[in-house]
């Protein structure tokens, strides 16, 4: 299990556990986290997932592979911290992870 | 209740069914509707066919097609053109399904934003998530500059002449538009968020021919917000690595991509659950009889938006037409292995 911070726009945020196997983006989902989309369902072909990683944690997440950098070409107001949240899966070792919702998927 | 179109200018095609949608599931509804003597013409707002496979997925895998344990997007579009290749079904691409009215003569008038018209006996909806339209950046104010300053698609050239120009997205339709509006414009600028562009190599490499040469300006960073008065646009704020720059333009073409849109459909008087139309599970016929809804915008209890779910409801979908369009004609259940019938429809016999 590892826990994961979703932070809104707005500063509000949410905690969830999420199964070491799942993606960011499931996690999301299943638990009803607001801001993501996933129009794809994680099949890194819509970039509805957008979400930026927390600086504490890029490290740990890493840097986006080539087929994901193209796919955050489709979502607004990239920055150095962007993910997408279908692409990161979830391990023992992310526990605690902190990402922010963007303000507008599109 | 019954009611015409205003006569349509050009003679109507007249068909015995018309689908809305070329994606897999409108795609093999041509082979079971064929198999039944049932023609078909396919219309769809893509340049191509194969919808969400064809556009969204090209190059990935699908391993659950029965028997093709894995079979790429493309593929499939492709193995589904081959397979009802016997049936000649007429393609209209490019084009979108705007109204669509049962006559008095029971028919449906189906429009395209064309101006085509058809007359149906039968209408297929198998329009998936719905039309494919540009994806809108969510910029602030930018619906009022959409068709006069900021445009999603080049319809004619001429438009762009002596305009300051700013074209946005790093893949081909940027690219492409990058390299044939530079000649006429004013002045023109690419903007993407990164120095590295997914669109073919030689077109990045005559765009960086332009920038050294000093006909066109490439920058790296993203638009902020749009500036103008009334539909005109005057200026955009470019977000960069060294801070804000507000570059003057009257012409904006942001190309981000394709999102689905249901559109027109919501207008044509059928019953709507979420942006899904409400079919029965014997005949997958909407509200409206003699209209069908199969694949991705149907819903019923227990559906699955999977493409086999779509191929079966095609196969039913296709007997109930063929009541409709063959009224009394006797159904005799065939094998396409045994009937001769059926393979000579297919060609193979
Ligand atoms: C990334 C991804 C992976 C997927 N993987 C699988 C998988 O492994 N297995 C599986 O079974 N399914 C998968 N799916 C789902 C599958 O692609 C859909 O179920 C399938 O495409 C639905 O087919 P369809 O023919 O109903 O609609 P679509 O493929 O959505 O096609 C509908 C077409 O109708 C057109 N259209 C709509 N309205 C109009 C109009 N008014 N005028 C003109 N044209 C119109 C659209 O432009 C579109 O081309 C996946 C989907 C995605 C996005
Ligand atoms: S869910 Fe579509 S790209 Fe992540």
């Amino acid at each position: 299990m590892a826990k994961i911070t979703f932070i809104q726009p707005d500063g509000t945020s949410q905690t969830v556990t999420a199964d070491p196997g799942l993606t960011v983006m499931e996690a999301a989902k299943l638990n009803a986290i607001a801001g993501v989309e996933a129009e794809c369902g994680g099949a890194c072909a819509c970039a509805t997932c957008h979400v930026y990683i927390d600086e504490a944690w890029r490290a740990k997440t890493g840097k986006p592979a080539t087929m994901e950098e193209d796919m955050l070409d489709f979502a607004f107001d990239v920055q150095d911290t962007s993910r997408l949240a279908c692409q990161i899966k979830v391990t023992a070792d992310l526990d605690g992870l902190v990402v922010r919702v963007p303000a507008k998927q599109f | 209740m019954p009611q015409d179109l205003p006569p349509p200018t050009d003679v109507a095609i007249e068909t015995d069914a018309l689908i809305i949608g070329a994606g897999p599931c409108g795609l093999f509804a041509v082979f079971e509707l064929g198999l039944l003597d049932i023609k078909a013409h396919v219309v769809d707002i893509l340049g191509k066919s194969g919808g969400q496979c064809a556009e969204l997925y090209p190059e990935k895998p699908i391993y659950d097609i029965p028997a093709l344990p894995i079979v790429t997007g493309q593929e499939l579009t492709d193995r589904l053109l081959q397979q009802i290749k016997p049936f000649n079904p007429t393609f209209h691409l490019g084009e979108r399904i705007d109204g669509l009215k049962r006559q008095s003569d029971g028919r449906f008038a189906v429009a395209t934003d064309a101006g085509k018209t058809f007359l149906a006996k039968v209408v297929v909806i198998a329009a998936g998530g719905g039309s494919f339209t540009p994806k809108r950046p969510p910029l602030e104010g930018i619906e009022a500059f959409e068709g006069t300053s900021v445009h999603y698609a080049v319809r004619r050239m001429e438009a762009f002449k002596d305009k300051h120009i700013l074209i946005v997205g790093g893949g081909d339709s940027a690219l492409d538009w990058t390299l044939n509006l530079q000649p006429l414009a004013k002045s023109l600028t690419l903007l993407h968020r990164r120095d590295d562009f997914r669109g073919a190599p030689h077109s990045v490499e005559q765009m960086r021919q332009l920038v050294a040469s000093g006909k066109m300006r490439l920058m790296i960073g993203q638009v902020g917000g749009l500036h103008g008065t009334g539909a005109e646009l005057e200026a955009v704020t470019v977000k960069t690595k060294d801070g804000d720059e507000r570059i003057a333009c009257n012409a904006m073409l942001p190309f981000f991509g394709l999102t689905m849109k249901l559109g027109p459909i919501a207008d044509w008087g059928l019953n709507l659950e979420e942006n899904l139309i409400p079919v029965d599970t014997e005949r997958f016929e909407t509200s409206t009889p003699g209209i069908f809804a199969i694949g991705d915008i149907n819903t019923y209890p227990g559906k699955l938006k999977l493409i086999l779910s779509g191929f079966h409801e095609a196969a039913l979908m296709s007997q109930a037409a063929q009541k409709i369009v063959y009224p009394g004609k006797k159904v005799l259940f065939q094998y396409t292995t045994s009937s001769s019938s059926l393979q000579k429809k297919l060609g193979v016999k």
